[in-house]
């Protein structure tokens, strides 16, 4: 099929994430989905999908490890080292340039005070990503308690998130194994 | 160098928890940061979330400020390095493993049994953060303004940045 075009070379895998990296404010991953699967079609969009299935279950920067398996897959090393390096190089600098200006005039008070806004507002824009992610949960009257729990523990309780991870993960996904297996079952025999 | 190391060491152990990403990672970020190694202090660390709101580029970038403020540019490429490194090189070997194993329940299952907790570590990132930044009522009131503005319309996230940056500058919130 010519859904997918020509591979990229491994300068077309730097400048197309650099592209993603910077134009990306509050988040990249629609503009990586619109670079990958509408502008330059390295992959459909049941292809972006699979692999960014694997990329938000594992863990690590979700981008960053995107960008790594779009570049391993056309050029392996190279090509990660490439598609990642794009994604990070200019907002590294950009961020690094702020953190400069930072260190300069980040006491003035006024600084402070619009810092202390813009933060106000990156909370709001942090649990409005959580709720919308919440809508998309897949078996929600098993899962949502979970949320419930992980939210209690990490946020109210404070507990060390390995913890959490490794006791809540583990319980969850051999609940919802089980509900799977049982769904298989009533499939096959009816 | 000794400090390095451990910037380095420190991310990569953060990084192998960081399910749901760096936004999901925040209260763990400041729990090991501020908390356990007093690197920085609480007010910093809120400033450089700001920070990297504000910036352009994937939301990784938290750290690469936490870094820059711990040691220079130096730390900055190794507490980014740390956090992308070990996963990367897990994923290209896992990647022919995991496209495999498409649709088998176990897949699916890990999938789905690891969403809802990601879920609930961004919901706690939003929670700290707004619980450090804030300094009365109005406070609270511009977080559940943005959380509404966010959920219920298309605005670019960039106009609610400036939205804060200006109810801040004007010493409303």
């Amino acid at each position: 099929m010519t859904d997918v075009s020509t591979p990229p070379s491994l300068r077309q895998l730097f400048t197309g994430f650099s592209r993603v990296g910077l134009s990306g404010f509050g988040g990249v991953l629609p503009w990586a989905r619109r670079m990958l699967v509408e502008e330059e079609r390295w992959l459909s969009a049941q292809e972006f999908n699979t692999l960014l299935g694997m990329c938000q279950f594992l863990p690590g920067p979700n981008v960053v490890n995107l960008a790594v398996c779009v570049g391993s897959r056309y050029h392996g090393g190279k090509g990660a080292w490439s598609a990642a390096l794009g994604l990070m190089l200019g907002p590294f600098l950009i961020a690094m340039l702020l953190g400069l200006l930072y260190d300069l005039y980040g006491q003035l008070p006024q600084i402070q005070s619009v810092l202390r806004g813009v933060s106000l507002v990156g909370a709001g824009l942090l649990i409005a990503t959580g709720w919308k992610m919440a809508r998309n949960l897949k078996f929600p009257r098993i899962t949502l308690p979970f949320t419930l729990l992980g939210f209690i523990g990490v946020a109210i309780l404070r507990w060390p998130l390995p913890l959490v991870m490794l006791g809540l993960a583990s319980l969850c996904i051999a609940w919802i194994y089980r509900t799977l297996q049982a769904q298989a079952a009533r499939g096959e025999t009816s | 160098m000794i400090l390095l190391l451990e910037l380095f060491l420190q991310f990569t152990l953060l990084a192998l928890v960081a399910f749901g990403g760096a936004s999901a990672l925040l209260p763990e970020i400041h729990r090991v940061v501020v908390d356990q190694h007093h690197w920085i202090n609480d007010a910093t660390f809120m400033q450089l979330f700001a920070i990297a709101q504000a910036a352009p580029g994937p939301n990784v970038l938290i750290v690469s400020l936490v870094g820059w403020e711990i040691a220079g540019v130096p730390g900055a490429v190794v507490a980014t390095l740390g956090m992308c490194l070990p996963m990367s090189l897990v994923i290209s070997l896992m990647m022919p493993v995991w496209n495999r194993m498409e649709g088998k329940t176990w897949q699916q299952a890990v999938q789905f049994g690891v969403a809802p907790l990601a879920v609930g570590l961004v919901l706690s990132s939003g929670f700290l953060i707004g619980q450090s930044s804030q300094q009365g009522g109005s406070g609270i009131a511009l977080v559940v303004l943005s959380t509404a503005l966010a959920r219920y319309t298309a605005l670019h996230p960039l106009w609610l940045i400036a939205l804060g940056g200006v109810c801040g500058g004007l010493g409303w919130v």
